[in-house]
């Protein structure tokens, strides 16, 4: 479980996350939802540390982040996957080593082991072991996508993080990704964030969803739910495609 | 302030940089890997280069000592003393920078700008470290080498060219390199070897760490990176030259 506490974030003297609270649960495929500029990817790079928060808390279990120590933060962050918007896979190594890498540079396991490991990861992320030996710029976009997971997943992690997994991408490519992460994240039961703007995403597994709306938390709720409801905002963001305003009507 | 604000962010990164190794092999295996695309994939620009370079100084120094006043040895000690007092440690330092400063910078920027250094910070790995530590070591260590690479292929450039060009003989040449030779000149273009090596690997890769934007800021960050080690790369030639040889 991920829990955030009155979280405030600003740039330049501009405020970008004003008092965010909410709680992301385990097991669960929690969505940050919200237009772009919302401060959504600043929410995210704000939980993983990659930001310094203004004023808040944020909770990793019964862990304080703000106020751990480099080291212990160190320590944590290697119980963290992380899978960027455009897959941020290391260029220089093929696929198989972007996977190693991290248990190269953090556990003493043997050559077979890790070998072992890295064919897990890949094979649960449906990648033949043809391109095993291929480079980033050799492989598709939706591939990378499933490295970059793989990759997130290979030291198991407690807490998954996700940045817009599927845009750039087809529906079809798209909603495999999201199933996927839905399926890990159950499997291995891992608290899982996924930051997106993508509404097929936030019907297909948004298990719980928090809206933000220019840096304050403007909804929470669930995929069963987020069609039903009245507030303003949200239904600005969901039914600006026209495909969701039909489907509601039909609905009613 | 700006220039301020660079100093002092460039003394935080090199602290960021010297800090403890997560796992000491992978930072060696990655020091080799450095080694040989910063440094041996470097050696036969700077051949080229410096034979070109000994053949053009011979025939130069040779044509500004045509008065017979002058013993035609003088002809090979100048392209001797200026090879290894200025040019095969400064210029090349220089060359180097354009060369291997602008890989380092655009490397790593592009490696800021596609997040990739953001998913080592994440992992618990120091990006500082683990990608530009390899890289100064490589570079001092490798600087020293091309000197004298450099210093040899520079007076084999003179050896070849002279005689060619009808300005001097071989054994003129041969005697005015071995006339009035002194070590401690090889001593001091060590020495700055290795300083302008440290620069060369690590204002270049300040600039690449600290890009923000896309592809057109690690364009802009290459040349700032260069254009800023050449300046430094001069600034420390005088300082060393001052301290060191006078």
């Amino acid at each position: 479980m991920i829990e955030v506490k009155n979280i405030y974030k600003s740039f330049d003297g501009a405020n970008v996350l004003k008092d965010i609270s909410n709680r992301f649960e385990q097991g669960k495929t929690n969505l940050i939802i919200g237009r772009s500029g919302s401060g959504k990817t600043v929410l995210l790079k704000s939980i993983l540390g990659l930001y310094d928060i203004d004023q808040g808390e944020i909770w990793y279990d019964d862990r304080e982040f703000v106020k751990m120590h480099h080291k212990e933060r160190k320590k944590l962050r290697r119980e963290i996957g992380m899978v960027f918007q455009g897959g941020a896979l290391f260029d220089s190594l093929s696929v198989e080593a972007n996977i190693r890498f991290p248990l190269d540079m953090f556990t003493h396991q043997s050559p077979v082991e890790k070998k072992k490991r890295v064919e897990f990861c890949l094979e649960h992320v449906n990648i033949e072991k043809s391109a095993f030996k291929l480079f980033p710029s050799e492989i598709s976009g939706g591939m990378q996508k499933r490295v970059a997971i793989a990759r997130a997943i290979a030291l198991n992690p407690k807490y998954l993080f996700c940045d817009e997994p599927n845009s750039g991408l087809d529906p079809e490519t798209a909603t495999i990704i999201d199933q996927l992460i839905q399926h890990l994240t159950r499997e291995f039961e891992m608290t899982t964030i996924i930051n997106t703007h993508d509404m097929n995403s936030v019907i297909e597994i948004g298990e719980s969803v928090l809206f933000i709306a220019k840096g304050e938390v403007a909804w929470t709720g669930s995929n069963k739910e987020i069609l039903e409801t009245r507030n303003k905002k949200l239904n600005d963001f969901i039914f600006a495609n026209k495909l969701y305003a039909q489907l509601r009507e039909e609905k009613n | 302030m700006k220039f301020f604000f660079h100093v002092g962010q460039y003394f935080t990164l090199l602290k960021k940089v010297f800090g403890r190794p997560e796992k000491l092999r992978l930072y060696v295996r990655q020091l080799f890997h450095e080694i040989d695309t910063l440094g041996v994939n470097s050696v036969w620009i700077v051949i080229i280069i410096s034979i070109f370079i000994g053949g053009i100084m011979t025939i130069q120094f040779a044509y500004s000592m045509s008065n017979p006043i002058y013993p035609t040895t003088l002809v090979g000690l100048g392209t001797r003393d200026t090879l290894i007092l200025e040019f095969s440690s400064t210029m090349l330092a220089l060359i180097m920078a354009g060369k291997i400063g602008s890989n380092i910078t655009s490397e790593i920027g592009t490696m800021r700008v596609t997040e990739q250094i953001d998913s080592l910070e994440i992992m618990g790995v120091n990006s500082a470290s683990y990608l530009i530590l390899p890289k100064i070591v490589a570079v001092v260590f490798i600087f020293p080498f091309l000197f004298i690479i450099s210093v040899f292929f520079g007076l084999l450039g003179g050896l070849v060219t002279g005689p060619i060009a009808g300005v001097i003989s071989i054994p003129d040449y041969i005697e005015g390199i071995q006339w009035l030779f002194y070590p401690y000149y090889i001593t001091f273009s060590l020495i700055k070897s290795v300083v302008f090596g440290f620069l060369v690997a690590s204002v270049p890769a300040y600039f690449g760490y600290y890009v923000k934007g896309g592809s057109l800021e690690v364009g802009k960050a290459s040349t700032t990176a260069v254009v800023n080690t050449n300046i430094l790369i001069l600034f420390f030639d005088l300082i060393l030259t001052r301290l060191l040889l006078t």
